[in-house]
């Protein structure tokens, strides 16, 4: 742990901001998303989760806002815009309801940049445009058998002539149900274990089969299926990056969980705030014992930490968003902290937001409760909290073990 | 203002960054105005007209030359013409005045007129009835007044025919809704009900940043903006008291008797 550090090296100046200032552009998208999640999807969000089904309105939306398309360059129909956007416009959907912002987060943080970043040339310009325009992806990677052991699925790809062959099925993937296009990984080669994962675009209508949609505890507008594979037959041009990535189906998947935890991590700190936002003007209207129960020490030093906790699971947020765009530096261990962290402050807030107002947060009818169980997935989906904190350990036995 | 020639219309959108609707509005220590600390955001009204704006080009396609939009404020005024050109207008004029200087109505109205001079002609001025800060309402009916031009105040509904260089308002008045013909070149001003501002979408947020943005001064146009109207002191108003139940007709009588507010025995 002793080391000399030389500082030879001459560095330009960075520019040192704040995690909180945003550019011009930034500060636009976050307020023109705020407005959209207020007037368009605010009014549908009880009815929703109430349903466990997502307004097709609210999906031609976001596509029509350019939020299925953040970082997709204008050629191919997108915005042109930064990961920090994306993640901006996460928590900014998030505050209003998790389950559209998941649907965003997954098709944004996920599904495009796979393209964009592991895609043939003919696969970006096929898909990414569709992907922008109108057209719902999923990531397809969990198992009935693996779920944080990942790589030990069971799907296989078999070779019949210019076309795979897919058979096994595939579960809990987010926006299946309403999606047209699967991100699928499928093991082409058992014997070399998992160097055998690759990943295919599989569209619906090639044969995807929806087996069952999953009814759930929270954000249960955003859609959760397993879904069937029954000797899908997909084109041989559809390997993701092409025939040189099979095998790589792997490296794919464990790239891009790295950064969507980022995602997540955003999903959790709007939740957490959209939570506080609620609950906290409550307070002040709510008297007891003669005066506005906010008012009470208690009810203070209790807002007052919560609203620490928020703002630091922010900050994280923030920085490995930028560390792993803006800079393009190592962001592993602030993406997994990030997201361990903003899960956990996510469930304290939205638990807390229903004590402060009483028998009032605890209905249906006010949607903070709602708050408190969609915020129990963000231990889970992308990596578990017991996940994170292996990722960040062995980070640390790294840098520390002699 | 020189109308540019038939079949090409050339409209003019001023804007101004006030604070934001939604900010609960709060006098300052030393009663001089509000708290400007606060966030800010383009005028609702203001809003609406660059939404017509943009309505209208949809509408008549290549007929409408181009959408300028200008504002007249702090250097940061200049977010709010990020957010009209991200809304869908063609280029942008910020003239720049002092951090805290005010700006009244006749000053904005002959600044404009002075914008116009420089970069125009315009053929329709689209502003907002009134800026929900100082909630004057002037600056369209003096700007009109020092061009000499037709206005169409309040409007509610606005067609133009580019051809005959008219335009058609709908004007929503006490008991109902009067229909005014007006030649271009015209001021209108926007009422709430004459459309329903869209959401600048993503792509159109980072097409914005690439469009031209002109910087001018009150100076570069010959303006004096000194103001005319002093402000002696800006109050709350009184807090509202609790009102009060009576049993009866005969029990309010009395009541307001006492009060002085009925002739009779107090």
């Amino acid at each position: 742990m002793y080391r000399t550090i030389s500082t030879t090296a001459v560095r330009r100046e960075p520019t040192l901001n704040s995690l909180s200032t945003f550019t011009d552009e930034e500060e636009m998208l976050r307020e023109s998303v705020r407005r959209f999640a207020h007037d368009v999807v605010g009014p549908k969000v009880r009815e929703m989760d109430e349903n466990e089904s997502m307004d097709p309105a609210v999906i031609k939306g976001l596509f029509e806002q350019g939020l299925m398309g953040i970082e997709t360059s204008p050629e191919l129909g997108g915005s042109g815009s930064s990961f920090t956007s994306a993640i901006i416009a996460i928590e900014e959907l998030a505050k209003v309801d998790p389950s559209v912002s998941v649907m965003c987060d997954v098709h944004n943080t996920l599904v495009n940049t796979i393209f964009r970043t592991r895609g043939t040339k003919e696969q970006q310009e096929k898909y990414l445009p569709r992907l922008s325009e109108g057209t719902l992806g999923c990531f397809c990677l969990s198992e009935p058998v693996s779920g944080s052991d990942a790589f030990a699925l069971q799907t296989r790809a078999v070779k019949q002539g210019n076309k795979w062959v897919i058979s096994g099925s595939k579960m809990w993937i987010t926006n299946s149900y309403e999606a047209d296009i699967f991100l699928v990984f499928a093991n082409v080669d058992f014997s070399k274990g998992y160097k055998g994962i690759t990943c295919f675009i599989v569209e619906k209508d090639m044969g995807i089969k929806i087996a069952k949609k999953e009814q759930k505890l929270g954000i249960r507008a955003s859609s959760t299926c397993t879904i069937a594979f029954d000797e899908v037959e997909v084109p041989e041009e559809n390997i993701m990056g092409g025939e040189a990535a099979i095998g790589q189906g792997y490296k794919i998947a464990i790239e891009i969980l790295n950064e969507g935890r980022i995602g997540i991590a955003g999903q959790m700190v709007g939740l957490a705030q959209g939570a506080f936002d609620k609950a906290v003007p409550y307070t002040y209207e709510r008297k007891q014992f003669g005066k506005a129960i906010g008012e009470f020490q208690g009810m203070q030093f209790q807002m007052a930490e919560v609203a620490t906790e928020i703002e630091a699971a922010r900050l994280l947020t923030y920085n490995a968003a930028r560390r792993r765009k803006e800079e393009g530096r190592e962001f592993l261990k602030e993406a997994a902290m990030a997201k361990y962290y903003a899960s956990q402050v996510a469930q304290k807030a939205a638990g807390a937001a229903i004590e402060w107002c009483g028998g009032v947060g605890f209905t249906r009818e006010t949607g903070i409760e709602k708050f408190w169980r969609d915020s129990k997935i963000g231990a889970i989906y992308e990596g578990t909290s017991n996940i994170q904190l292996q990722t960040i350990a062995k980070l640390l036995q790294k840098e520390y073990k002699q | 203002m020189r109308p540019t020639p038939r079949s090409l219309l050339r409209i003019l959108v001023p804007v101004k960054r006030c604070v934001d609707y939604a900010v609960k509005i709060r006098v300052n220590a030393q009663q001089t105005g509000v708290e400007t600390n606060v966030k800010h955001s383009m005028n609702p009204f203001d809003e609406i007209a660059v939404e017509e704006a943009v309505r209208l080009r949809e509408r008549l396609k290549d007929a409408v030359k181009g959408i300028t939009a200008v504002t007249i404020g702090p250097s940061k005024a200049q977010e709010t013409l990020r957010t009209a050109l991200a809304m869908g207008a063609d280029d942008a004029v910020h003239v720049e005045t002092p951090e805290a200087a005010i700006v009244e109505p006749l000053a904005v109205a002959k600044l404009l007129r002075a914008v116009m001079d420089k970069k125009g002609p315009y053929d329709l001025v689209i502003l907002g009835k009134q800026a929900i800060d100082d909630d004057a309402g002037q600056t369209g009916q003096m700007l009109a007044g020092l061009l000499g031009c037709a206005q169409a105040t309040f409007a509610s509904k606005l067609d133009v025919d580019v051809g005959a260089g008219t335009a058609d308002v709908t004007r929503e008045i006490d008991g109902g809704l009067e229909q005014v013909r007006v030649k271009l070149p015209a001021i209108v001003t926007a009422d709430l009900r004459l459309n329903e501002p869209r959401y600048a979408s993503l792509p159109n947020i980072m097409k914005a940043k690439k469009k031209p943005l002109e910087k001018l001064k009150p100076e570069d146009l010959g303006v004096d903006i000194t103001p005319r109207l002093q402000m002696l002191k800006v109050t709350e108003p009184p807090k509202r008291v609790g009102g009060q139940k009576v049993d009866n007709v005969d029990e309010l009588i009395a009541k307001l008797k006492k009060a002085g507010v009925l002739p009779g025995a107090a």
